[in-house]
């Protein structure tokens, strides 16, 4: 039970804490001012949900690791998370709806897990909710404007969708673990999640003039890590080099 | 400054603090809409935890007197001083005013 719930929470907290590092990418590079701080305020959301589900992690490990441990320490093959939150930025559009695909996940994802049999993460959720709430109406809002926009700007748009949209179905994926922890009563059945994700995104994507591709075929091995793309090693180099350059670094 | 044209519109920030007061002008910013001057405003003003309630307004729908006219408008109140409530105590707790 503690093995599977450990390799859950790893899940919850690696997708966070890729995708956080992912949008901190932006951080003085934005398009605008207001977008600049915006997608700050959301990498930070993210770090900090990090924090409390790889604490948390670290605890039922039980193994004198920290949340820090878990994030600098392992490398790609030990790292949970989605393909789909380790694919590289690209353009703003391509960063917006990565995070579109990514934040009506979350938002059922957590809602679901405020009513966790786990104590420990109903309260992470409860917390983490409405954060993810505020990360979806954003996106939700950007993905429209920026599809119903130019045509150059739809066009970019279209693409992003084609190119992401192999890497969402994996969200919705079950595994040992998942059916271990849906038994428990501590999480969701994902493959149920599917059919009320659709639910939001496809509202948004026909508003903002976009066209679901017609394939559902989904890439695995991001959150078993067994095949991670190659954009999630170079992605750790940078994120990790600091504390496994200078190890127990204060500031 | 390539083409003003393509800029977002400018919008002006209110926000409510927590302590029942007005809203009051905190700045300005640049945004598509008024959703997205909003969620700006959000991002960019209420971080630290700073309000409750936000407005925002085109900055073109505010009317601005000049400063040409500030001596029209506001010296003939300079020598009024019988227009200042200045004849009453007010008690400590009634608070800010």
């Amino acid at each position: 039970m503690s093995a599977a719930l450990f390799e859950y929470l790893l899940r919850l907290g690696d997708n966070t804490l890729v995708l956080g590092h992912r949008v901190s990418e932006w951080c003085g590079v934005a398009p605008a001012l207001e977008e600049d701080i915006a997608l700050a305020n959301t990498a930070l959301d993210f770090i900090g949900q990090t924090q409390m589900w790889l604490a948390y992690a670290a605890e039922v490990e039980d193994k004198g690791r920290d949340a820090d441990a878990l994030a600098f320490r392992r490398d790609v093959w030990d790292f949970r998370s989605l393909l789909l939150v380790e694919q590289t930025n690209g353009d703003f559009g391509k960063t917006l709806m990565r995070q579109f695909l990514f934040d009506a996940f979350n938002v059922l994802n957590l809602t679901a897990l405020v009513g966790s049999a786990d104590v420990r993460i109903a309260e992470i959720a409860a917390k983490s909710v409405k954060e993810a709430q505020y990360h979806l109406e954003r996106s939700r809002e950007t993905v429209i404007a920026l599809g119903d926009g130019t045509q150059e700007s739809n066009r970019r748009m279209q693409k992003a969708l084609d190119v992401l949209w192999p890497f969402a179905g994996e969200m919705f994926v079950v595994d040992a673990v998942d059916t271990e922890m849906q038994k428990a009563g501590i999480g969701p059945d994902l493959a149920a999640l599917r059919g009320e994700w659709v639910a939001i995104i496809q509202p948004v994507l026909t508003s903002a003039m976009l066209t679901l591709p017609e394939s559902d075929f989904a890439h695995k091995g991001g959150k078993t890590g067994v095949r991670h793309s190659e954009h999630l090693g170079h992605m750790l180099a940078t994120m990790q080099f600091l504390p496994r350059a200078y190890p127990d670094a204060q500031w | 400054m390539s083409d003003l044209k393509k800029e977002w519109p400018l919008w002006e920030v209110f926000i409510r603090g927590q302590h029942g007061m007005s809203h009051r002008h905190v700045g300005s910013l640049h945004a598509s809409d008024e959703e997205m001057a909003i969620l700006n405003a959000r991002d960019v003003y209420t971080r630290r935890n700073e309000g409750v309630s936000i407005w925002v307004v085109e900055a073109k729908h505010i009317g601005a007197s000049s400063p040409d006219q500030k001596g029209p408008l506001y010296e003939p109140s300079n020598s009024k001083v019988y227009r200042h409530p200045t004849f009453f105590d007010i008690p400590d707790d009634v608070g800010a005013m």
